[in-house]
């Protein structure tokens, strides 16, 4: 404990804690859309091609990747979304081709341009998460808040019109509802929250803050405000308990934050079958 | 004037033609069915009624005060809503998401009226329930009491008996016949000649050859006769 205390000391301790809750309550939001308008993969494609762009940015020697990262991520999202519906090559079709091709394409890029002497070294940490997170300044931290509360606010407004078109797009449509705006709005913002996220457990590993913290409130809930209540809760408690258990057992900070998911969807699962052998 | 005035319409798919020339009206209180073979365009023919896709020629014309956002939908189920987690209530009350446009929240007045659409379909009792692990049955009321919340005029029904039991078939069916009486015009789809012929004042038949008129007036046209004689023979083999 009191080396926790030691820790929490340091800006750069605290920046990590708030901008990996953050993300982790941003990620878990649209988890459950994702998840129930079957998209679970599409957090792993886009960032693929997060991946991708970022070498771009690498080899150009760039300062500030954002620029190239988020507008790439973003255009695929859009593609991907709309695709979904009346395209030849089908939605998982369509996600697999962009993430691999994205991935192998940002390997192939950094491997032939590059400038860096550990080139494996920074792939590893580009996919699996690395130190970056602990490294954030405060500019950065600021960019984080800022953009998460924009995701929570349009969250927050839009619930309503993201549920029902998630339920039943057609039936939205013949209200009135503009569903295609709604679904652009969602691949957005899926975009960015992917960009964010690649900080805090790299591009590998971001579909786990997606759909873990909604599949273990799925398992406890059964109506759509409480499941996405209990995955922000989940994912938030999860993110900063796998943060903290890195920090103190010297772990690397995606995959403990992973590990932590994986722990409660287990718990959540072993609580959801009491839950019904009680009902009964 | 009709609520729905559809003109030399033309259905299909990219370019390729499945029906065309097809006229119909329906006007108040009209309970109207849509029957045809599978693949003849009835699901078609909906979503261009809905405004979900354009028709390739021809047109729709709404009138009589009716808005083209004002007609209630009852689709098929999709593969998302069998695991959704949803309550009955979350449910009902998207369908006055029609009503809201742009303010993101439901108010008081819309509240009551998924309350009372829910009363009047049986199932305030469901309230809290979840969509996915009710019987058939229950959640084509959850539906309908949906569709009731986006209109007050005109309901369209996609199969709405689709993969019910009998008993639960004909209660249904008694249910749409009870809101027809109240003054809201039926649109339905249906595979069901025997039962569209019991309850519709007006058939369209869509297939090789268009039929569109009152009930009567099917039973003495060709496709009609047909199946009368159809009908007939199967019930000798029953016998």
């Amino acid at each position: 404990m009191s080396k926790l205390i030691m820790y929490m000391q340091y800006p750069f301790v605290r920046y990590a804690i708030i901008v990996g809750i953050l993300i982790a309550l941003c990620s878990s939001l649209l988890g459950v859309t994702l998840v129930l308008k079957r998209f679970s993969f599409i957090g792993d494609g886009l960032s693929h091609v997060a991946f991708g762009a970022m070498s771009i940015a690498a080899v150009l020697k760039m300062t500030n990747e954002m620029i190239v990262v988020l507008p790439l991520t973003i255009l695929s999202a859009v593609l991907l979304l709309r695709t979904g519906q009346n395209a030849r090559i089908k939605g998982d079709a369509a996600i697999a081709m962009i993430s691999v091709g994205a991935l192998a394409f940002g390997y192939l890029i950094m491997n032939v341009f590059s400038a860096s002497s550990n080139l494996a070294g920074d792939v590893c940490s580009t996919l699996f998460g690395s130190t970056s997170i602990l490294t954030l300044t405060k500019g950065e931290v600021w960019l984080c808040v800022i953009l998460s509360i924009v995701v929570v606010a349009i969250f927050i407004i839009f619930y309503n019109k993201i549920f029902a078109v998630t339920f039943d797009e057609d039936f939205s449509r013949a209200a009135g509802t503009r569903a295609n705006a709604y679904n652009l709005m969602i691949a957005i913002v899926i975009a960015v929250i992917i960009v964010l996220a690649m900080n805090l457990v790299g591009s590998l590993l971001i579909s786990a803050l997606v759909i873990f913290p909604a599949l273990s409130a799925m398992r406890l809930f059964d109506n759509f405000r409480s499941v996405t209540i209990c995955s922000a809760i989940l994912s938030v408690i999860c993110a900063f308990s796998g943060i903290v258990i890195s920090i103190l057992a010297g772990t690397p900070v995606g995959s403990t934050i992973v590990a932590v998911d994986i722990f409660a969807f287990a718990l959540c699962c072993i609580a959801g079958v009491a839950k019904k052998g009680i009902a009964k | 004037m009709a609520f729905i005035t559809a003109t030399d319409l033309s259905l299909g798919y990219d370019s390729q033609i499945i029906v065309k020339n097809l006229n119909f009206s329906v006007g108040k209180g009209d309970y109207l069915c849509i029957v045809g073979e599978n693949g003849s365009g009835k699901t078609t023919l909906m979503k261009t009624l809905l405004h979900l896709r354009e028709p390739l020629g021809g047109q729709i014309s709404t009138g009589d005060g009716l808005k083209e956002n004002e007609i209630g939908y009852l689709p098929q189920h999709t593969v998302v809503q069998r695991d959704f987690p949803a309550s009955v209530w979350e449910i009902v009350l998207s369908g006055c998401q029609g009503r809201c446009g742009l303010r993101p929240f439901y108010n008081s007045e819309e509240k009551k009226l998924a309350a009372d659409n829910m009363e009047r379909m049986g199932i305030t009792d469901l309230k809290d329930r979840c969509y996915r692990e009710l019987s058939g049955g229950q959640q084509q009321r959850v539906l309908l009491a949906r569709a009731l919340c986006a209109t007050r005029k005109v309901l369209l029904l996609d199969e709405p008996v689709a993969g019910l039991d009998p008993f639960v078939t004909s209660q249904m069916y008694d249910l749409i016949k009870g809101l027809n009486k109240e003054g809201i015009t039926i649109i339905m789809i249906s595979h069901d000649i025997a039962a569209a012929l019991k309850y519709a004042t007006h058939i369209l038949h869509i297939g090789d050859n268009v039929f569109f008129g009152t009930r009567d007036e099917y039973l003495e046209s060709e496709s009609g006769r047909r199946f009368a004689e159809w009908q007939n023979g199967g019930e000798k083999i029953d016998e």
